[in-house]
């Protein structure tokens, strides 16, 4: 079937697309996390807030700020210029950007939340056993809080997969370059290509399923003691 | 600077609306119990020595070693030499017990003083079974044993324990308690120990830090406290004196030892286990318990009537009073307390400085390594 | 007393129900391009019959998904001709009410490159990026291909294309200059200053009919079909000139 031939592109930008953005996430989300667990500054709450900005705005509001924010008039286009280019916008690299701002408030509170509520506790304990704070966060925080970051990455990955007004708004929709499973799928709804719109949407959630679960089953296998 | 053997701590700080405000000197050796009623800072003065609070004006230092000091010194909790065993135990619930007990193990044993060994504190502490357990599925004093064993294994200078038994059931606190003193007897590692429960500061404590509102009320040796007429230790209804004691001989044929304190030899049961003569033991006598004569009884059942010198007296409310004697004819012994009607000290004409029978009733022996033995008359 | 009372309250009742009875609505799909003057159109709608035509934007092959499964849509303005042909042929719309209600007039834009000299410009290639509709699904897309076609240079921009999905995004990417050049409809830059523009000579591409067309759902609904016809009145093809498009 040479249908399927030209399906493949946009199933492998996505994958490239959530796997890229998931862990650039995991990174960036860490230390966030950490800091509006742990902090005792005032301003805590107000950049809490700010992270959570993208889950409440429209993704195609979201969309449109960052297509001017990555676009010649912003600082995405300085960065675009180190190498040449005019703007990040119609380019992988675009997209992820995109993709880890909208994604960003769905991988933070996950983690946030398991460091909370790992406390202080375990992490004054590990001071007391000569952990300096870098190690008590490495053999300690970390392994505790796990299951936030297994949860922050299947939602952020999820969510990648699934996001779809903040690409179309910053992609161009280039096929083989930004063309996602989301928009290719909303470019063949609007051409009535219904066999193409089926076969991607249904690989869409079968994909989804298989991914969420074994996380899930992952988390609660981890759930026990190393010995 | 304090000097050798010593350890020096001051911490004057509003942390909140509490006051903190403290400064005492004890040797470094020995169990130093931190006692007062709750929210005196008792923890709060532990986690000041830790360094897990911060205080701008604080001081401390072990043996000349500086941890801190108001200028400019601040030694992380992390590179402090210390062990900490918390209320809860606090085990890392991803590790296994053994992973647990080795966290903070350094990788080169200490030079400057012997070193904790692992299967030393292991079969000490009696965790061998549960080496390769998770924490989760032990009992709560399974769980404190491990971390004391925990702590142990940093190799530490100074131990801080916080309340390490007050979330145990009763059996398990008798359980534990030998533990603890097998560590103050094993190791040479000066101790801070916080309590609320009186019976274990008579049992394990070498010095007292007496605290009250976040203030130092008194810091003394234990014995000292327990007869100083003017602390609260001595005038409340428990009150006791701890006497450290040498066991001399056994009685077999009636179920007694004789043991040797500063100034007299007190008879108690039961008796020790075999080739326990030369061993240390730890004797509690209850104020109420000791009674005062001004001639020796020429025939009694009770079978401590000790020669002392009565040197101090306070009178308390409800028309008693309490006395401190010192045994021994010259009065240069350990010290008893004595508590009575006010109607007896004045009918029978008694005064400091007067030579006296004491006259002790029930004697309480802690036997060491097992459980505690329960009172009994000595009559 | 109180009986006049209570009869007040009923007469108020009574004309407060009374009163949408006369006011009619009706709910209009309208292509994105076409967004502005329909806007002006409705009110003028209004003002003149008491009537509310109540506006959807949006891609209309989006729109003709939509009608096919059910929308509640009255009256359809297609960005093109085909869909509303479409929308007759399978049943969702009332034969014989097709009519093109504008004519749509490509504009080549840029707040980036001299595009006076449009056909030049083009030429030249000084650009990394070009914007236009996705063709598939808007006519003014495909028209922008069609002209590059014509004007030879197909082969040279087509990989420098980025395509929006309406013409809404398609002149987003050129606005903020993500896109230094790109083709929309002239209605589009109606009140927008600034940049340079080249109307594409009609020659060029085929004629972008703008068909309206009355769905099913607005088959005897009295107001639908008014609007219909005001559209075709005077003072509504005065404000679709004006913005930029022609007409029959």
């Amino acid at each position: 079937m040479e249908t399927l031939a030209h399906l493949w592109p946009p199933v492998r930008l996505t994958l490239e697309l959530a796997s890229i953005t998931t862990l650039t996430l995991l990174v960036i989300a860490t230390p966030l996390a950490w800091w509006l667990a742990h902090s005792k500054a005032k301003g805590k709450e107000i950049v809490a807030t700010i992270v959570s900005l993208p889950m409440v705005l429209p993704p195609t509001v979201l969309g449109f700020y960052i297509l001017i924010a990555i676009g010649p008039d912003g600082p995405g286009g300085w960065v675009a210029s180190l190498w040449g280019a005019r703007t990040l916008a119609f380019t992988f690299t675009g997209l992820v950007i995109g993709s880890v701002i909208a994604a960003l408030p769905t991988v933070v509170q996950p983690i946030r939340n398991a460091f909370q509520a790992v406390g202080d506790r375990p992490l004054e304990a590990a001071a007391t056993l000569r952990a300096s704070p870098w190690q008590a966060f490495w053999r300690v925080a970390l392994p505790l809080a796990s299951p936030g970051f297994l949860s922050g990455a299947v939602l952020g990955f999820s969510h990648t997969v699934g996001n779809f007004g903040v690409v179309l708004m910053i992609g161009g929709n280039i096929p083989g370059r930004t063309r996602v499973m989301s928009t290719a799928i909303f470019d063949y709804v609007e051409t009535m290509r219904w066999q193409e719109a089926n076969i991607l949407a249904g690989g869409m959630v079968v994909f989804a399923f298989v991914v969420i679960l074994s996380m899930i089953l992952i988390e609660k296998r981890f759930a026990g003691a190393r010995v | 600077m304090s000097e050798a053997n010593r350890i020096r701590a001051e911490f004057h700080n509003v942390l909140g609306n509490f006051t903190l405000n403290a400064a005492f000197e004890v040797p470094a050796r020995g169990i130093t119990a931190l006692f007062g009623p709750s929210g005196c800072g008792k923890t709060t003065v532990l986690r000041c020595i830790a360094g897990l609070i911060r205080v701008k004006d604080g001081y401390f230092d072990i043996d000349g070693e500086i941890w801190q000091d108001p200028d400019q010194t601040f030694i992380p909790t992390y590179r402090r030499p210390l062990g900490y065993v918390f209320q809860e135990a606090s085990l890392f619930p991803h590790l296994s017990v053994r992973r647990n007990l080795l966290f903070g193990a350094p990788p080169e044993k200490p030079a400057d003083r012997p070193a904790i060994d692992f299967d030393e504190v292991v079969d000490l502490l009696g965790i061998r079974p549960l080496l390769d357990r998770s924490p989760r599925n032990l009992s709560g004093g399974e769980r404190q044993r491990v971390g004391i064993g925990r702590a142990l294994l940093t190799q530490p200078k100074l131990l801080l324990m916080d309340e390490p038994l007050s979330a145990l059931d009763r059996k398990t606190k008798g359980e534990i308690l030998p533990f603890i003193e097998e560590l103050r007897d094993h190791f040479s590692l000066p101790i801070f120990y916080i309590t609320h429960d009186i019976a274990e500061i008579e049992r394990l404590a070498d010095n007292m830090v007496l605290l009250d509102k976040g203030h130092l009320v008194a810091c003394a040796r234990l014995s000292e406290l327990q007869s100083d007429p003017s602390s609260p230790l001595a005038t409340s209804r428990e009150a006791a004196v701890t006497l450290r004691g040498v066991v001399t001989a056994c009685d077999p044929k009636f179920g007694l030892s004789s043991v040797s304190v500063p100034g007299a030899v007190l008879i108690a049961p039961p008796p020790p286990a075999t080739g326990a003569i030369g061993e240390p033991r730890r004797l509690r006598v209850l104020a109420s318990d000791v009674s005062l004569a001004r001639e020796k009884p020429a025939r009694s059942s009770i079978l401590n009537v000790l020669p002392a010198r009565v040197v101090a007296m306070k009178a308390l409310d409800g028309y008693e009073v309490l006395a401190v004697v010192a045994l021994g004819e010259q009065g240069d012994g350990a010290r008893l307390l004595s508590r009575m009607t006010l109607k007896s000290w004045t009918e029978l004409g008694l005064a400091e400085g007067q030579n006296v029978f004491a006259q002790v009733k029930y004697v309480s022996l802690n036997a060491g390594r097992g459980t505690d033995t329960p009172t009994h008359p000595v009559k | 007393m109180k009986v006049r009372m209570i009869s007040a309250a009923f007469g108020l009742l009574l004309a407060a129900l009374a009163a949408p009875a006369q006011a009619g609505q009706t709910h209009v799909a309208v292509a994105a391009n076409f967004n502005e003057p329909a806007r002006e159109i409705a009110e003028l709608f209004k003002k003149k019959t008491g009537h509310k035509a109540i506006l959807i934007t949006g891609a209309s092959g989006a729109f003709y998904t939509q009608i096919t499964h059910g929308a509640p849509f009255e009256v359809f303005l297609s960005a093109d001709e085909e869909r509303p042909r479409l929308a007759i042929e399978n049943g969702f719309a009332v034969p014989d009410s097709r009519f093109t209600y504008a004519i749509g007039k490509l504009v080549l834009w840029s707040r980036v490159v001299d595009v006076t000299n449009g056909e030049e410009a083009l030429k030249t290639g000084n650009f990394r990026k070009l914007s236009i509709a996705n063709p598939a699904s808007a006519p003014y897309g495909a028209a922008a291909v069609e002209t590059m076609k014509a004007l030879g240079v197909w082969d040279a921009i087509e990989r420098k294309l980025v395509q929006g999905n309406s013409i809404a995004q398609a002149f987003q990417f050129i606005d903020t200059r993500n896109a230094e050049l790109g083709f929309i409809a002239l209605a589009q830059l109606y009140g927008v200053k600034g940049g340079t523009r080249w109307i594409v000579p009609e020659k060029l591409h085929s004629a972008i009919r703008q068909d309206a067309v009355l769905l099913k759902k607005g088959a005897d609904h009295e107001v639908s079909k008014a609007f219909l016809a005001f559209l075709r009145g005077p003072e509504a093809r005065a404000v679709i000139e004006r913005f930029g498009y022609g007409i029959e």
